[in-house]
């Protein structure tokens, strides 16, 4: 920093070979630099202060937490919650592929079916529907499957059998997924060539079977990453069927701590796993992302311990990337390439 | 016209095929004969119809009016009560299957290999054993000059690799007839010569082929008839010495003296 300081206005090099002045100590310079030195300074203090708070907490109570970490009823709540989202993303897939079909159809009335499904699933927030679709049975008594307008009935369920605290549960995290996954399935499909399709017609397959052989395979590489986020969404949205007494991870928790007033340490075991879940959850994504990237990249991305832990290097020495004063005036020419001037 | 003589009934048969999209009256009115064994090349400028009119043959496009006929059987279409009508979409794949088709893109099905593009269709629409298709793949990729290919994926290949592969592909499914849409458009004019080669092949062991192109060398020295077509209707056709060297039409000179 000192030796910059002494030439104000260094020739720098450019990629293309011409010289160019830069300006390198003006007064804006310096403070743009003071003000992200200062920038980091606050936030490692806050940092540091977070930590200090979570370890020397009296209300966390560790040896608490620790207790209840590997307590039967929490587990039992995390597999719960496992459990929902798996069969919440299960059926939220089966649904979303039939509606994007639906919704590619050039039927109008599937097309129309389809919206009004995703007008409502989406516009409408989850916890309503949970809360709804328990109270179905007062909504609609039986459900009944058999040919309408006084036909013969050929399968016939009081709702009220047919709808409890689990099915409720499940159903309603499928049925609001199955919206979300109409639109990322459908973006799936649109983003394969055309000509996919034609050639599968030409060598004479039929639509479906060029759907599901063809199709579907490719769509897969522009799915599999938002259907990862919205299994890790789901996997927490999965909490608010605590309203319906669920036996999940959160109500779980709600049990014991109604009881025992220890709210915070187990609101903290509560994070602490949905934490772990999400964690694995994001590595598992990233294996599912490369196995089917297979034939769109010439090379794999990188292992996933590499990536992460460039991101971790990156988070844990920020000057590492950044701190050196010429960086600071390369920052400021837009468009320029990173590295010119350290 | 000379080369009908040899058989007594057309393999493929058009009649009066028209093709509108919306407004846009592509074809008007195309009648197109072709004797078993022969190859028919298409020329003519861009936006004339080429395509539409191979696109209608295996009704990837619904021609509007007219029907085309292989072997005396109807493709695509039924009469149900003295009216035509579209056909099942199972037959109408079925009778896809007997015609080949290769695009000017390719369309080769990019997350499978070489080897599989071509077992793809045997295994899945003919229901052939694995076994039995891969040998077949096997073959079909080494007369394409491809053998040591068959693992690659398409991103792989090369455009004349992609193209001989699309071509081996359609084969494996033993068409009676092949289209070809300006097969050779898309590559650069140094891998040209590797596909024109494998179809040149093709025609000498007795391939059907109706070939939309702009390749007139293609055209003079493979073709028993070439069809000029321009606004969507056959201006004139005959075999290639006559219609390339000594075209009786001025729309026919017109083109041609652009191209060379």
């Amino acid at each position: 920093m000192d030796d910059s300081a002494s030439n104000s206005q260094a020739l720098v090099p450019t990629l293309d070979g011409h010289v160019e002045r830069r300006p390198k100590n003006t007064p804006a310079g310096v403070l743009l630099m003071v003000l992200k030195w200062m920038a980091r300074a606050v936030v490692l203090v806050v940092m540091v202060d977070v930590v200090r708070i979570l370890v020397t907490s009296k209300t966390i109570e560790w040896g608490t937490v620790a207790h209840y970490l590997t307590f039967g009823a929490i587990l039992a709540g995390a597999l719960t919650t496992l459990e929902l989202t798996v069969a919440g993303m299960a059926i939220g897939i089966g649904i979303g592929v039939v509606l994007a079909l639906m919704r590619l159809s050039p039927s109008t009335v599937m097309n129309a079916a389809a919206s009004a499904y995703l007008w409502f699933f989406r516009g409408t927030p989850l916890l309503v529907q949970i809360i709804f679709l328990y109270n179905l049975a007062s909504f609609i008594q039986r459900i009944t499957v058999g040919i309408p307008f006084g036909g013969p009935t050929f399968f016939s369920w009081n709702t009220n059998s047919l709808i409890t605290v689990t099915s409720a549960a499940v159903l309603a995290l499928g049925l609001n997924q199955g919206a979300y996954m109409c639109e990322i399935v459908r973006a799936g499909i649109l983003s394969v060539d055309e000509g996919q399709m034609e050639a599968s017609l030409a060598l004479g397959m039929t639509r479906r079977r060029a759907m599901r052989r063809i199709i579907l395979p490719q769509a897969m590489p522009v799915v599999i990453p938002p259907t990862g986020n919205n299994a890790i969404a789901l996997l927490k949205d999965s909490s608010l069927v605590s309203v319906i007494s669920m036996k999940e991870l959160l109500y779980q928790a709600q049990l014991i701590y109604s009881a025992q007033f220890n709210t915070i340490p187990l609101l903290v075991v509560v994070c602490i796993w949905y934490l772990a879940m999400t964690t694995v959850a994001s590595v598992g994504q990233y294996y599912l992302e490369r196995h089917f990237d297979r034939g769109s990249t010439r090379t794999p991305p990188p292992r996933f311990r590499t990536r992460f832990g460039r991101n971790l290097t990156s988070i844990l020495r920020p000057g590492a990337r950044m701190g050196s004063a010429s960086d600071v005036a390369a920052a400021a020419q837009a468009g320029q390439r990173s590295g010119l001037g350290s | 016209m000379s080369a009908h003589s040899a058989t007594e009934q057309p393999l493929l048969r058009l009649c009066g095929i028209h093709k509108r999209f919306g407004d846009n009256h592509v074809l008007r009115g195309v009648d197109l004969e072709l004797a078993a064994r022969e190859v028919v090349c298409l020329i003519g400028p861009s936006g004339s119809g080429k395509t539409t009119l191979l696109r209608c043959v295996n009704h990837l496009e619904v021609p509007t009016e007219g029907r085309a006929i292989l072997q005396g059987e109807l493709l695509g279409q039924y009469t149900r009560r003295g009216r035509l009508v579209s056909l099942p979409p199972r037959e109408l794949a079925a009778q896809r299957a007997a015609i080949g088709m290769v695009f000017q893109h390719f369309n080769l099905f990019d997350h499978k290999t070489a080897l599989e593009n071509v077992t793809e269709a045997p295994i899945q629409v003919a229901g052939m054993s694995k076994h039995e298709a891969r040998a077949i793949a096997g073959r079909l990729l080494e007369s394409v000059g491809l053998a040591e290919k068959a693992h690659a994926y398409p991103r792989q290949l090369s455009g004349g690799q992609k193209q001989r592969v699309a071509i081996a592909r359609a084969l494996a499914m033993s068409p009676k007839l092949m289209l070809f849409d300006e097969p050779t458009s898309a590559l650069d004019p140094e891998i040209v010569g590797e596909v024109l080669d494998v179809m040149r092949k093709l025609a000498h062991e007795g391939m059907t082929m109706l070939v939309a192109t702009h390749e007139m060398t293609f055209a003079r020295d493979v073709a028993d008839r070439v069809v000029f077509m321009d606004g969507g209707v056959i201006v004139e056709q005959g075999p290639p010495s006559q219609v390339l060297t000594a075209p009786s039409h001025e729309r026919t000179k017109r083109f041609l003296a652009r191209l060379l």
